[in-house]
């Protein structure tokens, strides 16, 4: 027995003394299939440990403003009033795009085309029923039945929501003075589930639903998704091309920007980044200068190629090499004690 | 010092650890809500607006309170017939049978059944059977989740009332069988009456642990941010919206959940107090 604990302490004292460094971070659970992946290759890599806690995008932002993680993660960029409240300056490092794709529930239709004025109607409340006459005068060839809709949305607070609303607000100006736009809004019609699982299921299991889910999660699932008229006024299909194209627009420098509605031609219209969040510097809380490399070397291993195959192979779509670009521009610009972490 | 004082000061330093960490949830609760009492004072409990979008933000928890009421005593309404039927069946009619011992145990069995089987069962099989007999055309609502918690709280309903309806002493139901008494007679004439305060009790309990549950009701209730206006209508409770939107609240958001979470602590301490009332007023 005794040699047994020795030997237990032995290895517990030269595992330590391999990882010099581990990192933690916490954050939007959207990206925490990509994140998982991507870190244990990582970790297999290099030796260094990543830990990722999927507790929301609130909660990074909370545990990076206590400083007691090394990197948050948010689908929702902060605002400059946000930005003011941090503690100390922080940047945002885009690391995929993601999409929130239109899931349906007709019986015995697979596909359907909405423009966003339809949409908006439906999800308002205005169109009550699939046999609606502006349905079927977008959709000639499908043959709605007589059937009610029924609204699924999200209960919980989330930024697959966010970024639906987002997109509902740029196009309808009803919508944005009625509901906006956030993580919940105040719902005029349907029912609320519980994360994408729980919209999906709902969708599933109710006959003339609609609802939105994250695209990562219909892509897994092979749930049928309606084609959106985007800006150009294309319709178009969500797919892992079509929200990688939304990234192809202008983008300002520090990434923040929601890209739904993007004007791209091929651009799925309800597509956006997600990010981690660091600080501008990385002396805080007693880190060393090895914690901020190391933190800085994961967020270049994230931007490289190699997290950008495992970001589509676990169904997100990868950043632009434009915005790939940028991102590291802004790693760059990321200091310890007033110097550079890296050049 | 004796092995009995150091028992003493043990148990001692127990109880008063448990005092500690009450009084510390009491403590952060009403904290975390001192945001949002500032903001919204008495107008909170009579609001029944919730919403969140920045700029606009206005919260009251009059329709999470109706949701939770509505859904709980309707659980109470249904399981109540239930509950008295099953007591009676193990610990009056076929009392100390193989038979009520099956019973009994499958009853106790449905305590320990996790509220997540509740909500699948109730989401796969409860919901659209009550949409395939036409009673409303998607089949979430206060209906639905009074329903499954119904039959929920009736395990924590039947066991304290079997207990006392087992008390109620043998001299007094041979006295009243000898006046020539028939078995129903004993039953609301003797047994009621004297076990009635443990009854009651029990039902008060129940309906507490109707008030917090929160899995199997988010699954089923449809989670809509609405005074429900019928049976059938959708709503919202108290422990769900907490549970569905704590992740990603910040704010004067949070301050508004956590002070729900107040409330509802509040109004659980106070049934669990009537039920301690009632037990030792009629016992």
């Amino acid at each position: 027995m005794k040699k047994i604990g020795l030997f237990l302490a032995l290895a517990l004292i030269s595992t330590a003394a391999f990882c010099q460094t581990s990192l933690s971070g916490a954050g939007a659970t959207f990206p925490l299939p990509f994140y998982n992946m991507a870190f244990e290759q990582y970790t297999k890599a290099t030796g260094e440990k990543v830990t990722y806690g999927g507790i929301g995008s609130g909660g990074g932002i909370r545990s990076l403003s206590d400083k007691v993680v090394d990197f948050g993660a948010s689908d929702a960029f902060l605002s400059d009033k946000e930005l003011r409240e941090m503690p100390a300056p922080v940047v945002h490092i885009p690391t995929c795009s993601g999409a929130v794709v239109v899931a349906f529930n007709i019986p015995g239709v697979e596909a359907i085309k909405l423009t966003p004025a339809v949409l908006v109607d439906i999800f308002m409340g205005k169109i009550k029923n699939w046999d609606d006459a502006s349905l079927k005068r977008l959709n000639p060839s499908v043959k709605f039945p007589n059937l009610a809709i029924t609204v699924v949305y999200r209960s919980d607070g989330s930024g697959t929501t966010n970024m639906f609303t987002d997109y509902l607000t740029k196009v309808s100006k009803e919508w944005a003075t009625k509901l906006g736009a956030g993580k919940t809004v105040k719902w005029l019609t349907g029912i609320g589930a519980k994360g994408n699982p729980g919209v999906a299921g709902t969708i599933k299991e109710t006959k003339g639903a609609i609802g939105y889910v994250g695209s990562e999660y219909s892509f897994a699932q092979k749930i049928p998704t309606a084609y959106l008229q985007n800006k150009a006024g294309k319709f178009i299909r969500p797919s892992i091309a079509s929200i990688s194209a939304a990234g192809k627009s202008s983008i300002p420098a520090d990434t923040r920007i929601m890209l739904t509605n993007s004007d791209a031609a091929l651009a799925y219209p309800i597509s956006g980044f997600t990010w981690i969040l660091i600080y501008k510097d990385q002396d805080y809380a007693n880190r060393s200068l090895a914690q901020a490399q190391a933190t800085i070397k994961l967020m270049e291993y994230m931007l490289g190629p190699n997290a950008q195959k495992i970001a589509s192979s676990v169904n997100y779509a990868p950043l632009p090499a434009s915005v790939v670009k940028q991102a590291k521009a802004i790693l760059r610009s990321v200091t310890y004690k007033g110097k550079p972490v890296i050049k | 010092m004796n092995s009995d004082k150091i028992l003493k000061n043990i148990l001692f330093i127990a109880s008063l650890l448990i005092l500690l960490i009450s009084g510390a949830m009491v403590f952060s609760l009403v904290r975390g809500s001192m945001t949002s009492i500032h903001e919204f004072g008495w107008k909170f409990l009579f609001s029944s607006e919730w919403n969140p979008t920045k700029g606009e933000e206005e919260y009251g928890a009059l329709l999470f309170i109706a949701g939770t009421l509505f859904t709980s005593v309707l659980a109470l309404v249904i399981a109540l017939p239930l509950a008295f039927s099953t007591s009676l069946f193990v610990a009056e009619y076929f009392r100390n049978t193989r038979m009520a011992s099956i019973v009994s145990t499958l009853v106790d069995l449905l305590a320990g059944i996790p509220s997540i089987i509740y909500g699948l069962w109730g989401f796969y099989i409860l919901r659209p059977f009550i949409v395939s007999i036409g009673l409303t055309p998607q089949g979430y609502g206060i209906f639905t989740s009074g329903l499954i918690l119904a039959i929920m709280i009736v395990p924590y309903a039947t066991s304290l009332s079997n207990t006392t309806i087992m008390m109620v002493s043998n001299e007094l139901k041979e006295a009243a069988y000898s006046l020539g008494a028939t078995r129903l007679e004993v039953i609301w004439n003797v047994i009621l009456p004297n076990a009635r305060s443990g009854i009651t009790a029990s039902y008060v309990l129940a309906f507490g642990r109707a008030l917090g549950e929160t899995l199997a009701v988010t699954m089923l209730i449809g989670n809509a941010n609405i005074i429900p206006t019928g049976l059938f209508s959708t709503g919202n409770t108290m422990a769900s919206v907490i549970a569905n939107q704590f992740g990603e609240a910040s704010g004067l958001q949070l301050s508004a959940l956590i002070e729900i979470g107040l409330l509802l602590f509040v109004i659980t301490t106070i049934i669990n107090a009537v039920g301690k009332f009632i037990i030792k007023r009629f016992a």
